[in-house]
Protein backbone atom coordinates (compact mmCIF):
# COMPACT_ATOMS: atom_id res chain seq x y z
CA UNK A 1 0.00 0.00 0.00
CA UNK A 2 2.74 2.64 0.93
CA UNK A 3 4.46 1.62 -2.42
CA UNK A 4 1.19 2.54 -4.43
CA UNK A 5 1.73 5.67 -6.52
CA UNK A 6 -0.58 8.54 -5.56
CA UNK A 7 -2.21 8.44 -8.66
CA UNK A 8 -3.34 4.69 -7.92
CA UNK A 9 -5.00 5.11 -4.25
CA UNK A 10 -6.66 7.67 -2.32
CA UNK A 11 -4.23 10.53 -0.41
CA UNK A 12 -3.84 8.94 3.25
CA UNK A 13 -6.25 11.39 4.85
CA UNK A 14 -9.27 9.79 2.80
CA UNK A 15 -7.87 6.09 3.23
CA UNK A 16 -7.96 6.72 7.13
CA UNK A 17 -11.47 8.50 7.06
CA UNK A 18 -12.91 5.14 5.27
CA UNK A 19 -11.20 3.15 7.28
CA UNK A 20 -12.60 4.31 10.70
CA UNK A 21 -16.10 4.13 8.32
CA UNK A 22 -16.29 1.28 8.10
CA UNK A 23 -15.21 0.09 11.31
CA UNK A 24 -17.96 2.18 13.19
CA UNK A 25 -20.39 0.69 11.16
CA UNK A 26 -19.38 -3.10 11.54
CA UNK A 27 -18.52 -2.04 15.08
CA UNK A 28 -22.68 0.03 15.90
CA UNK A 29 -24.38 -2.57 13.08
CA UNK A 30 -22.29 -6.07 13.87
CA UNK A 31 -20.60 -5.91 16.93
CA UNK A 32 -22.78 -4.10 19.48
CA UNK A 33 -25.48 -6.24 19.21
CA UNK A 34 -23.03 -9.64 20.10
CA UNK A 35 -22.13 -7.49 23.17
CA UNK A 36 -25.72 -6.63 24.36
CA UNK A 37 -26.70 -10.34 24.21
CA UNK A 38 -23.70 -11.01 26.71
CA UNK A 39 -24.25 -8.10 29.01
CA UNK A 40 -27.59 -8.87 29.32
CA UNK A 41 -27.57 -12.50 29.50
CA UNK A 42 -25.21 -12.11 32.44
CA UNK A 43 -26.72 -8.76 34.08
CA UNK A 44 -28.01 -10.66 37.07
CA UNK A 45 -25.01 -12.86 37.86
CA UNK A 46 -23.64 -16.28 36.29
CA UNK A 47 -26.27 -18.00 38.72
CA UNK A 48 -28.93 -16.24 37.22
CA UNK A 49 -27.87 -16.83 33.90
CA UNK A 50 -27.31 -20.53 34.73
CA UNK A 51 -30.59 -20.95 36.17
CA UNK A 52 -32.28 -19.70 33.07
CA UNK A 53 -30.40 -22.73 30.90
CA UNK A 54 -31.02 -25.27 33.44
CA UNK A 55 -34.78 -24.59 33.32
CA UNK A 56 -36.52 -27.89 32.17
CA UNK A 57 -38.07 -25.96 29.02
CA UNK A 58 -35.15 -24.71 28.11
CA UNK A 59 -33.39 -27.47 27.93
CA UNK A 60 -36.57 -29.55 26.35
CA UNK A 61 -35.86 -26.40 23.50
CA UNK A 62 -31.91 -26.65 23.38
CA UNK A 63 -32.29 -30.65 22.77
CA UNK A 64 -35.10 -30.26 20.07
CA UNK A 65 -32.52 -27.60 18.61
CA UNK A 66 -29.89 -30.38 18.76
CA UNK A 67 -32.53 -33.20 17.59
CA UNK A 68 -33.24 -31.10 14.22
CA UNK A 69 -29.29 -30.02 13.73
CA UNK A 70 -28.13 -33.76 13.84
CA UNK A 71 -31.25 -35.31 11.45
CA UNK A 72 -31.05 -31.78 9.13
CA UNK A 73 -26.98 -31.84 8.41
CA UNK A 74 -26.80 -35.39 7.05
CA UNK A 75 -29.53 -35.47 4.84
CA UNK A 76 -28.61 -32.25 3.39
CA UNK A 77 -24.95 -33.56 3.31
CA UNK A 78 -25.63 -36.33 1.47
CA UNK A 79 -28.26 -35.39 -1.15
CA UNK A 80 -26.29 -32.29 -1.68
CA UNK A 81 -23.56 -34.06 -2.27
CA UNK A 82 -25.18 -36.42 -5.10
CA UNK A 83 -26.62 -33.44 -6.77
CA UNK A 84 -23.38 -31.78 -7.19
CA UNK A 85 -21.78 -34.80 -8.36
CA UNK A 86 -24.70 -35.23 -11.08
CA UNK A 87 -24.41 -31.36 -11.77
CA UNK A 88 -20.87 -31.30 -12.16
CA UNK A 89 -19.82 -34.05 -13.82
CA UNK A 90 -21.95 -34.79 -16.49
CA UNK A 91 -23.98 -32.59 -19.04
CA UNK A 92 -28.00 -32.95 -19.42
CA UNK A 93 -30.75 -30.90 -20.35
CA UNK A 94 -32.33 -28.22 -17.86
CA UNK A 95 -28.93 -27.81 -16.30
CA UNK A 96 -29.24 -24.36 -15.73
CA UNK A 97 -32.80 -24.35 -14.62
CA UNK A 98 -32.03 -26.59 -11.53
CA UNK A 99 -28.67 -24.92 -10.40
CA UNK A 100 -31.26 -21.86 -10.49
CA UNK A 101 -34.05 -23.76 -8.76
CA UNK A 102 -31.61 -24.49 -6.35
CA UNK A 103 -31.57 -21.27 -4.85
CA UNK A 104 -35.12 -20.72 -4.54
CA UNK A 105 -34.87 -21.45 -1.02
CA UNK A 106 -32.15 -18.34 -0.15
CA UNK A 107 -34.76 -16.07 -1.93
CA UNK A 108 -38.19 -17.64 -0.29
CA UNK A 109 -39.53 -15.54 2.78
CA UNK A 110 -39.47 -18.39 5.69
CA UNK A 111 -42.52 -17.84 6.76
CA UNK A 112 -44.33 -18.43 3.36
CA UNK A 113 -41.82 -21.85 3.38
CA UNK A 114 -43.94 -22.52 6.63
CA UNK A 115 -47.38 -21.72 5.52
CA UNK A 116 -46.65 -24.36 2.32
CA UNK A 117 -45.74 -26.99 4.94
CA UNK A 118 -49.16 -25.96 6.19
CA UNK A 119 -50.80 -26.33 2.81
CA UNK A 120 -49.64 -29.63 2.61
CA UNK A 121 -49.79 -31.24 6.31
CA UNK A 122 -52.16 -28.76 8.01
CA UNK A 123 -55.58 -29.87 8.60
CA UNK A 124 -57.17 -28.89 5.39
CA UNK A 125 -54.09 -29.93 3.63
CA UNK A 126 -53.63 -31.90 0.88
CA UNK A 127 -52.31 -34.84 2.41
CA UNK A 128 -54.50 -34.09 5.78
CA UNK A 129 -56.82 -37.16 4.92
CA UNK A 130 -54.48 -39.45 4.80
CA UNK A 131 -52.45 -38.57 7.72
CA UNK A 132 -55.57 -38.29 9.61
CA UNK A 133 -56.03 -41.96 8.77
CA UNK A 134 -52.27 -43.09 9.27
CA UNK A 135 -52.43 -40.96 12.50
CA UNK A 136 -49.44 -39.23 11.29
CA UNK A 137 -48.93 -36.22 12.89
CA UNK A 138 -46.19 -33.74 10.85
CA UNK A 139 -47.22 -29.98 11.89
CA UNK A 140 -46.96 -29.10 15.31
CA UNK A 141 -44.79 -31.89 16.13
CA UNK A 142 -41.17 -32.89 15.63
CA UNK A 143 -41.75 -33.31 11.54
CA UNK A 144 -42.82 -30.54 11.11
CA UNK A 145 -39.89 -28.45 12.45
CA UNK A 146 -37.78 -30.81 10.64
CA UNK A 147 -39.14 -30.89 7.01
CA UNK A 148 -39.73 -26.48 7.45
CA UNK A 149 -35.67 -26.65 8.59
CA UNK A 150 -34.99 -28.84 5.58
CA UNK A 151 -36.85 -26.70 3.40
CA UNK A 152 -34.26 -23.14 4.38
CA UNK A 153 -30.87 -25.02 4.74
CA UNK A 154 -31.50 -26.94 1.49
CA UNK A 155 -28.96 -24.73 -0.36
CA UNK A 156 -25.90 -24.67 1.56
CA UNK A 157 -23.99 -28.27 0.94
CA UNK A 158 -25.00 -28.20 -2.85
CA UNK A 159 -23.98 -24.24 -3.20
CA UNK A 160 -20.82 -24.85 -1.35
CA UNK A 161 -20.08 -28.45 -3.26
CA UNK A 162 -20.89 -27.28 -6.98
CA UNK A 163 -17.97 -24.40 -7.74
CA UNK A 164 -15.80 -26.79 -6.06
CA UNK A 165 -16.37 -29.45 -8.04
CA UNK A 166 -16.61 -28.00 -11.50
CA UNK A 167 -12.92 -26.16 -10.76
CA UNK A 168 -11.32 -28.96 -9.46
CA UNK A 169 -12.67 -31.35 -12.44
CA UNK A 170 -13.14 -34.92 -13.26
CA UNK A 171 -9.64 -36.26 -14.25
CA UNK A 172 -8.81 -38.05 -11.11
CA UNK A 173 -11.74 -39.80 -10.78
CA UNK A 174 -11.41 -40.65 -14.75
CA UNK A 175 -7.99 -41.97 -13.88
CA UNK A 176 -9.48 -44.07 -11.15
CA UNK A 177 -12.12 -45.57 -13.30
CA UNK A 178 -9.64 -46.40 -15.71
CA UNK A 179 -7.08 -48.09 -13.54
CA UNK A 180 -10.25 -50.49 -12.48
CA UNK A 181 -11.96 -48.45 -9.91
CA UNK A 182 -15.09 -49.65 -8.41
CA UNK A 183 -17.56 -46.79 -8.32
CA UNK A 184 -17.59 -46.49 -4.23
CA UNK A 185 -13.46 -47.01 -4.26
CA UNK A 186 -13.82 -44.13 -6.49
CA UNK A 187 -15.49 -42.48 -4.43
CA UNK A 188 -14.02 -42.96 -1.10
CA UNK A 189 -10.16 -43.18 -2.12
CA UNK A 190 -10.84 -40.44 -4.63
CA UNK A 191 -13.67 -38.14 -4.45
CA UNK A 192 -13.92 -37.65 -1.19
CA UNK A 193 -10.67 -36.84 0.60
CA UNK A 194 -10.56 -34.13 -2.57
CA UNK A 195 -14.28 -32.32 -1.25
CA UNK A 196 -14.05 -32.92 2.48
CA UNK A 197 -12.89 -29.80 3.66
CA UNK A 198 -15.67 -27.83 1.23
CA UNK A 199 -17.89 -30.22 2.41
CA UNK A 200 -17.47 -29.68 6.09
CA UNK A 201 -17.83 -25.83 4.84
CA UNK A 202 -21.44 -26.23 3.39
CA UNK A 203 -22.30 -28.18 6.67
CA UNK A 204 -21.29 -25.58 8.90
CA UNK A 205 -22.89 -22.96 7.04
CA UNK A 206 -25.57 -25.35 6.95
CA UNK A 207 -25.46 -26.11 11.03
CA UNK A 208 -25.49 -22.40 11.89
CA UNK A 209 -28.58 -21.58 9.75
CA UNK A 210 -30.49 -24.79 10.97
CA UNK A 211 -30.54 -24.03 14.62
CA UNK A 212 -31.18 -20.37 14.51
CA UNK A 213 -33.94 -20.98 12.18
CA UNK A 214 -37.07 -19.11 13.56
CA UNK A 215 -40.01 -18.20 10.41
CA UNK A 216 -40.53 -21.33 8.88
CA UNK A 217 -40.25 -23.24 12.62
CA UNK A 218 -42.25 -20.90 14.24
CA UNK A 219 -45.56 -21.44 11.74
CA UNK A 220 -45.28 -25.48 11.93
CA UNK A 221 -44.24 -25.99 15.23
CA UNK A 222 -47.51 -24.66 17.34
CA UNK A 223 -45.46 -23.14 19.97
CA UNK A 224 -45.69 -26.01 22.61
CA UNK A 225 -43.37 -25.47 25.45
CA UNK A 226 -41.51 -28.62 26.25
CA UNK A 227 -42.43 -30.43 23.30
CA UNK A 228 -41.71 -28.48 19.97
CA UNK A 229 -40.24 -25.56 21.10
CA UNK A 230 -36.69 -24.62 19.46
CA UNK A 231 -34.02 -22.55 21.56
CA UNK A 232 -35.24 -19.45 19.48
CA UNK A 233 -38.87 -19.88 19.59
CA UNK A 234 -37.79 -20.46 23.31
CA UNK A 235 -36.42 -16.66 23.14
CA UNK A 236 -39.63 -15.50 21.72
CA UNK A 237 -41.60 -16.46 24.37
CA UNK A 238 -39.43 -15.50 26.93
CA UNK A 239 -39.23 -12.15 25.53
CA UNK A 240 -42.61 -11.57 25.04
CA UNK A 241 -43.10 -12.56 28.86
CA UNK A 242 -40.33 -9.73 29.39
CA UNK A 243 -38.41 -11.99 31.44
CA UNK A 244 -35.39 -10.68 29.28
CA UNK A 245 -32.93 -12.38 31.13
CA UNK A 246 -33.76 -15.98 30.74
CA UNK A 247 -34.36 -14.69 27.14
CA UNK A 248 -30.88 -13.25 26.80
CA UNK A 249 -28.77 -16.01 28.71
CA UNK A 250 -30.62 -18.39 25.76
CA UNK A 251 -29.90 -15.77 22.91
CA UNK A 252 -26.15 -15.88 24.25
CA UNK A 253 -26.26 -19.81 24.06
CA UNK A 254 -26.78 -19.53 19.84
CA UNK A 255 -24.40 -16.54 19.97
CA UNK A 256 -22.23 -18.80 21.49
CA UNK A 257 -22.47 -21.41 18.76
CA UNK A 258 -22.66 -18.89 16.10
CA UNK A 259 -19.38 -17.52 17.28
CA UNK A 260 -18.13 -21.09 17.07
CA UNK A 261 -19.14 -21.72 13.66
CA UNK A 262 -17.50 -18.11 12.52
CA UNK A 263 -14.10 -19.42 14.11
CA UNK A 264 -14.18 -22.83 12.73
CA UNK A 265 -15.33 -21.31 9.22
CA UNK A 266 -12.33 -18.71 9.45
CA UNK A 267 -9.79 -21.60 10.09
CA UNK A 268 -11.10 -23.35 7.28
CA UNK A 269 -10.79 -20.78 5.14
CA UNK A 270 -7.13 -20.10 6.34
CA UNK A 271 -6.27 -23.49 6.71
CA UNK A 272 -7.72 -24.93 3.61
CA UNK A 273 -8.36 -22.26 2.06
CA UNK A 274 -7.31 -24.11 -1.57
CA UNK A 275 -9.96 -26.77 -0.64
CA UNK A 276 -12.52 -25.32 -0.67
CA UNK A 277 -14.02 -23.10 -3.49
CA UNK A 278 -12.03 -20.74 -4.64
CA UNK A 279 -14.29 -17.46 -4.01
CA UNK A 280 -13.74 -17.95 0.12
CA UNK A 281 -9.74 -19.39 0.29
CA UNK A 282 -9.04 -15.82 -0.55
CA UNK A 283 -7.21 -14.62 2.63
CA UNK B 1 -15.68 -40.54 -51.45
CA UNK B 2 -12.17 -41.93 -50.84
CA UNK B 3 -10.77 -41.88 -47.29
CA UNK B 4 -6.79 -39.82 -47.40
CA UNK B 5 -4.54 -40.03 -44.72
CA UNK B 6 -5.38 -37.10 -43.24
CA UNK B 7 -8.99 -38.17 -42.73
CA UNK B 8 -7.95 -41.21 -41.20
CA UNK B 9 -5.97 -39.61 -38.57
CA UNK B 10 -8.32 -36.83 -37.71
CA UNK B 11 -9.70 -37.49 -34.61
CA UNK B 12 -12.97 -38.99 -34.49
CA UNK B 13 -15.49 -36.79 -32.58
CA UNK B 14 -17.99 -39.58 -31.73
CA UNK B 15 -19.34 -38.54 -28.45
CA UNK B 16 -17.86 -40.93 -25.90
CA UNK B 17 -19.97 -42.24 -23.27
CA UNK B 18 -19.28 -41.33 -19.75
CA UNK B 19 -17.36 -43.59 -17.95
CA UNK B 20 -17.83 -41.83 -14.15
CA UNK B 21 -20.61 -43.63 -12.31
CA UNK B 22 -23.71 -42.29 -10.46
CA UNK B 23 -25.03 -39.93 -12.83
CA UNK B 24 -28.59 -41.89 -12.51
CA UNK B 25 -28.64 -41.89 -8.93
CA UNK B 26 -27.20 -38.42 -8.49
CA UNK B 27 -29.51 -36.80 -10.45
CA UNK B 28 -32.69 -39.05 -9.58
CA UNK B 29 -31.81 -38.82 -5.79
CA UNK B 30 -31.07 -35.72 -6.28
CA UNK B 31 -33.69 -34.37 -7.72
CA UNK B 32 -35.88 -36.17 -5.57
CA UNK B 33 -35.02 -34.30 -2.70
CA UNK B 34 -35.39 -31.06 -3.95
CA UNK B 35 -39.21 -32.13 -5.50
CA UNK B 36 -40.26 -33.55 -1.76
CA UNK B 37 -38.59 -30.64 0.20
CA UNK B 38 -38.73 -27.97 -1.92
CA UNK B 39 -40.83 -27.81 -5.27
CA UNK B 40 -44.15 -29.77 -4.01
CA UNK B 41 -44.44 -27.19 -0.81
CA UNK B 42 -44.03 -24.36 -3.40
CA UNK B 43 -46.36 -26.12 -5.85
CA UNK B 44 -49.56 -26.47 -3.05
CA UNK B 45 -48.78 -22.51 -2.34
CA UNK B 46 -49.15 -22.07 -6.35
CA UNK B 47 -52.15 -24.07 -6.79
CA UNK B 48 -53.93 -22.68 -3.79
CA UNK B 49 -53.24 -19.35 -5.10
CA UNK B 50 -54.27 -20.18 -8.74
CA UNK B 51 -57.46 -21.60 -6.99
CA UNK B 52 -58.20 -18.22 -5.23
CA UNK B 53 -60.04 -17.14 -8.32
CA UNK B 54 -60.80 -13.08 -8.99
CA UNK B 55 -62.86 -12.53 -6.16
CA UNK B 56 -61.03 -14.33 -3.93
CA UNK B 57 -57.90 -11.84 -4.97
CA UNK B 58 -59.87 -9.04 -5.09
CA UNK B 59 -60.82 -9.62 -1.41
CA UNK B 60 -57.10 -9.69 0.06
CA UNK B 61 -55.99 -6.77 -2.10
CA UNK B 62 -58.81 -4.56 -1.71
CA UNK B 63 -58.37 -4.76 2.54
CA UNK B 64 -55.41 -1.37 3.27
CA UNK B 65 -54.29 -3.62 5.95
CA UNK B 66 -52.97 -5.94 3.35
CA UNK B 67 -51.48 -3.27 1.16
CA UNK B 68 -50.17 -1.12 4.09
CA UNK B 69 -47.77 -3.79 4.86
CA UNK B 70 -46.76 -5.20 1.23
CA UNK B 71 -46.00 -1.42 0.90
CA UNK B 72 -44.02 -1.68 4.15
CA UNK B 73 -42.19 -4.84 3.26
CA UNK B 74 -41.20 -3.51 -0.55
CA UNK B 75 -40.30 -0.25 0.76
CA UNK B 76 -38.19 -1.56 3.30
CA UNK B 77 -36.65 -3.95 1.47
CA UNK B 78 -35.57 -1.90 -0.93
CA UNK B 79 -34.52 1.38 0.80
CA UNK B 80 -32.29 -1.82 3.46
CA UNK B 81 -31.50 -3.50 0.58
CA UNK B 82 -29.59 0.23 -0.69
CA UNK B 83 -27.88 1.24 2.58
CA UNK B 84 -26.11 -2.25 3.00
CA UNK B 85 -25.11 -2.12 -0.69
CA UNK B 86 -23.73 1.31 -0.20
CA UNK B 87 -22.33 0.40 3.83
CA UNK B 88 -20.91 -3.17 1.99
CA UNK B 89 -19.40 -1.79 -0.76
CA UNK B 90 -17.18 0.37 1.63
CA UNK B 91 -16.55 -2.21 3.94
CA UNK B 92 -15.23 -4.69 0.69
CA UNK B 93 -13.39 -1.53 -0.54
CA UNK B 94 -11.59 -1.50 2.91
CA UNK B 95 -11.15 -4.72 3.29
CA UNK B 96 -9.74 -5.60 0.06
CA UNK B 97 -7.84 -2.05 -1.22
CA UNK B 98 -6.16 -1.33 2.37
CA UNK B 99 -3.75 -2.55 5.20
CA UNK B 100 -4.72 -1.96 9.05
CA UNK B 101 -4.41 -3.53 11.97
CA UNK B 102 -7.18 -5.49 12.59
CA UNK B 103 -7.99 -6.20 8.86
CA UNK B 104 -8.92 -10.12 9.08
CA UNK B 105 -11.00 -9.55 12.30
CA UNK B 106 -13.10 -6.91 10.85
CA UNK B 107 -13.60 -9.65 7.57
CA UNK B 108 -14.12 -12.32 9.70
CA UNK B 109 -17.06 -10.53 11.54
CA UNK B 110 -18.88 -9.75 8.61
CA UNK B 111 -19.88 -12.93 8.12
CA UNK B 112 -21.92 -12.64 12.26
CA UNK B 113 -24.99 -11.29 10.89
CA UNK B 114 -25.64 -14.26 8.95
CA UNK B 115 -24.32 -17.27 11.62
CA UNK B 116 -26.38 -15.08 14.30
CA UNK B 117 -29.73 -16.11 14.97
CA UNK B 118 -32.51 -14.03 13.25
CA UNK B 119 -34.41 -13.46 16.79
CA UNK B 120 -31.26 -13.22 18.72
CA UNK B 121 -30.96 -10.24 15.88
CA UNK B 122 -33.98 -8.93 16.86
CA UNK B 123 -34.37 -9.23 20.25
CA UNK B 124 -30.48 -7.52 20.42
CA UNK B 125 -31.06 -4.98 18.07
CA UNK B 126 -34.42 -4.03 20.07
CA UNK B 127 -32.83 -3.52 23.43
CA UNK B 128 -30.23 -1.05 21.79
CA UNK B 129 -32.46 0.96 19.77
CA UNK B 130 -35.64 1.14 22.37
CA UNK B 131 -36.06 4.07 24.58
CA UNK B 132 -33.54 3.06 27.59
CA UNK B 133 -30.99 1.25 25.05
CA UNK B 134 -27.32 1.85 24.83
CA UNK B 135 -28.43 4.23 21.30
CA UNK B 136 -32.15 4.96 22.20
CA UNK B 137 -30.92 6.46 25.04
CA UNK B 138 -29.22 9.05 23.09
CA UNK B 139 -30.55 9.65 19.85
CA UNK B 140 -34.61 9.28 21.48
CA UNK B 141 -34.30 12.66 23.15
CA UNK B 142 -33.23 14.29 19.51
CA UNK B 143 -35.97 13.38 18.40
CA UNK B 144 -35.18 10.01 16.45
CA UNK B 145 -37.16 6.81 17.48
CA UNK B 146 -35.75 4.08 15.89
CA UNK B 147 -37.51 0.90 17.81
CA UNK B 148 -41.03 0.24 16.95
CA UNK B 149 -40.88 2.18 13.68
CA UNK B 150 -40.20 2.03 10.28
CA UNK B 151 -36.53 3.28 11.12
CA UNK B 152 -35.88 0.38 13.18
CA UNK B 153 -37.72 -2.32 10.48
CA UNK B 154 -34.90 -0.59 7.94
CA UNK B 155 -32.17 -1.07 10.30
CA UNK B 156 -32.85 -4.93 11.16
CA UNK B 157 -32.78 -5.38 7.72
CA UNK B 158 -29.77 -3.33 6.73
CA UNK B 159 -28.20 -5.88 9.64
CA UNK B 160 -29.03 -9.09 7.52
CA UNK B 161 -28.49 -7.64 4.04
CA UNK B 162 -24.71 -6.60 5.23
CA UNK B 163 -23.02 -9.84 4.59
CA UNK B 164 -24.87 -10.27 0.79
CA UNK B 165 -23.71 -6.90 -0.13
CA UNK B 166 -19.62 -7.48 1.27
CA UNK B 167 -19.57 -11.11 -0.08
CA UNK B 168 -20.44 -10.28 -3.39
CA UNK B 169 -18.71 -7.16 -4.31
CA UNK B 170 -15.54 -8.35 -2.23
CA UNK B 171 -14.26 -11.63 -4.64
CA UNK B 172 -14.90 -9.09 -7.81
CA UNK B 173 -12.79 -5.92 -6.49
CA UNK B 174 -10.38 -8.94 -5.36
CA UNK B 175 -10.60 -10.28 -8.78
CA UNK B 176 -10.05 -6.84 -10.53
CA UNK B 177 -6.53 -5.64 -11.60
CA UNK B 178 -5.17 -2.57 -11.51
CA UNK B 179 -3.99 -2.28 -14.91
CA UNK B 180 -7.02 -0.35 -15.86
CA UNK B 181 -6.71 2.11 -13.05
CA UNK B 182 -3.18 2.39 -14.10
CA UNK B 183 -3.83 3.04 -17.70
CA UNK B 184 -6.36 5.70 -16.73
CA UNK B 185 -4.04 7.32 -14.50
CA UNK B 186 -1.10 7.63 -16.79
CA UNK B 187 -4.30 8.98 -19.64
CA UNK B 188 -4.13 12.04 -16.83
CA UNK B 189 -7.56 10.77 -15.51
CA UNK B 190 -8.43 12.18 -11.53
CA UNK B 191 -8.53 9.33 -9.23
CA UNK B 192 -12.30 10.41 -9.06
CA UNK B 193 -12.88 9.59 -12.80
CA UNK B 194 -10.56 6.53 -12.51
CA UNK B 195 -13.37 5.20 -10.27
CA UNK B 196 -16.15 6.27 -11.88
CA UNK B 197 -15.38 5.22 -15.76
CA UNK B 198 -13.40 2.24 -14.80
CA UNK B 199 -13.90 0.81 -11.61
CA UNK B 200 -17.77 1.12 -11.16
CA UNK B 201 -18.43 -0.24 -14.19
CA UNK B 202 -16.69 -3.48 -13.50
CA UNK B 203 -18.46 -3.60 -10.40
CA UNK B 204 -21.57 -2.79 -11.68
CA UNK B 205 -22.70 -6.08 -11.68
CA UNK B 206 -21.93 -7.21 -8.49
CA UNK B 207 -23.63 -4.44 -6.75
CA UNK B 208 -27.11 -5.24 -9.08
CA UNK B 209 -26.74 -9.42 -7.54
CA UNK B 210 -25.75 -7.96 -4.68
CA UNK B 211 -28.88 -5.49 -4.61
CA UNK B 212 -30.73 -8.36 -5.65
CA UNK B 213 -29.79 -11.20 -2.43
CA UNK B 214 -30.19 -8.14 0.36
CA UNK B 215 -33.68 -7.32 -1.33
CA UNK B 216 -35.13 -11.03 -1.49
CA UNK B 217 -33.42 -11.69 1.55
CA UNK B 218 -35.23 -7.91 3.21
CA UNK B 219 -38.21 -8.90 1.82
CA UNK B 220 -38.91 -12.10 3.26
CA UNK B 221 -37.56 -11.72 6.74
CA UNK B 222 -39.17 -12.48 9.65
CA UNK B 223 -37.29 -13.12 13.04
CA UNK B 224 -34.43 -10.32 13.33
CA UNK B 225 -38.04 -7.43 12.54
CA UNK B 226 -40.90 -8.57 13.97
CA UNK B 227 -38.68 -7.51 18.07
CA UNK B 228 -38.03 -4.50 16.58
CA UNK B 229 -41.16 -3.10 14.21
CA UNK B 230 -43.38 -3.00 17.02
CA UNK B 231 -46.41 -4.51 14.63
CA UNK B 232 -48.74 -2.12 14.89
CA UNK B 233 -50.97 -2.92 11.60
CA UNK B 234 -51.31 -0.54 9.02
CA UNK B 235 -47.97 1.51 10.51
CA UNK B 236 -45.33 -1.23 11.64
CA UNK B 237 -46.84 -4.68 10.31
CA UNK B 238 -44.67 -6.01 7.69
CA UNK B 239 -46.30 -8.66 5.12
CA UNK B 240 -44.55 -11.65 6.15
CA UNK B 241 -46.04 -10.93 10.00
CA UNK B 242 -49.44 -10.45 8.39
CA UNK B 243 -49.45 -13.93 7.19
CA UNK B 244 -48.71 -15.53 10.07
CA UNK B 245 -51.62 -13.59 11.74
CA UNK B 246 -54.25 -14.70 8.74
CA UNK B 247 -53.11 -18.21 9.32
CA UNK B 248 -53.53 -17.52 13.12
CA UNK B 249 -56.45 -16.38 12.18
CA UNK B 250 -57.79 -19.28 9.99
CA UNK B 251 -57.87 -17.24 7.45
CA UNK B 252 -56.21 -19.31 5.00
CA UNK B 253 -57.19 -17.79 2.05
CA UNK B 254 -55.77 -14.18 3.21
CA UNK B 255 -52.64 -15.91 4.04
CA UNK B 256 -52.26 -17.48 0.46
CA UNK B 257 -52.45 -14.48 -1.43
CA UNK B 258 -49.80 -12.62 0.77
CA UNK B 259 -47.50 -15.45 0.86
CA UNK B 260 -47.74 -15.62 -3.89
CA UNK B 261 -46.82 -12.46 -4.11
CA UNK B 262 -43.68 -12.69 -1.80
CA UNK B 263 -43.25 -15.87 -3.56
CA UNK B 264 -43.60 -14.02 -6.80
CA UNK B 265 -41.61 -11.17 -5.51
CA UNK B 266 -38.89 -14.12 -4.76
CA UNK B 267 -39.16 -15.56 -8.32
CA UNK B 268 -38.39 -12.09 -9.86
CA UNK B 269 -35.54 -11.67 -7.59
CA UNK B 270 -33.92 -14.94 -8.23
CA UNK B 271 -34.26 -14.50 -11.98
CA UNK B 272 -32.56 -10.91 -11.75
CA UNK B 273 -30.12 -13.07 -9.64
CA UNK B 274 -29.31 -15.37 -12.57
CA UNK B 275 -29.79 -12.89 -15.84
CA UNK B 276 -27.22 -10.47 -14.38
CA UNK B 277 -24.43 -12.06 -15.35
CA UNK B 278 -25.26 -13.15 -18.53
CA UNK B 279 -27.23 -9.86 -19.70
CA UNK B 280 -23.69 -8.16 -19.34
CA UNK B 281 -21.61 -10.61 -20.91
CA UNK B 282 -23.63 -9.68 -23.56
CA UNK B 283 -22.81 -6.42 -23.47
CA UNK B 284 -19.34 -6.44 -23.01
CA UNK B 285 -19.38 -9.51 -25.74
CA UNK B 286 -21.10 -6.53 -28.22
CA UNK B 287 -18.36 -3.71 -26.46
CA UNK B 288 -15.91 -6.06 -27.61
CA UNK B 289 -17.16 -6.35 -31.39
CA UNK B 290 -17.37 -2.58 -32.03
CA UNK B 291 -20.72 -1.91 -32.06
Amino acid sequence: MANDPSSLTEPRWLRWLLIALAVLVMGVLVVLPLGMVLVAAFGDGFRAWWSALAEPDARAALRLTLFTVAIVLPINAVFGLLTAWAVTRFEFRGKRLLLAVLDLPFAVSPVVAGLCLVLLFGSHGWFAQWLAAHEVKILFARPGIVLATLFITFPFVVRELIPLMQQQGAEEELAARSLGAGAWTMFFRVTLPKIRWGLLYGVLLCGARAMGEFGAVSVVSGHIRGLTNTLPLHIEILYNEFDTTAAFAAASLLSGMALVTLVAKFWLERAHGDAIAASHGKH
Amino acid sequence: MTETAADIAAPVHRPTPNPLPGFGLGLGLGMAWLGAVVLLPLLALSVRAAQLGGDGWLRVLRDARVLQSLKLSFGAALVAALVALLAGTLIAWVLVRYRFPGRRLLDALVDLPFALPTAVAGIALTAIYSANGWIGRIVEPMGLKIAYTPVGIVLALVFIGLPFAVRTVQPILEAMGRESEEAAASLGASRFTALRRVVFPELLPGLLTGFSLAFARGLGEYGSVIFIAGNLPYKTEIAPLLVTIRLEEYDYNGAIAIAALLLAASFACLVAINAIPLLFAHERRRLRRGE
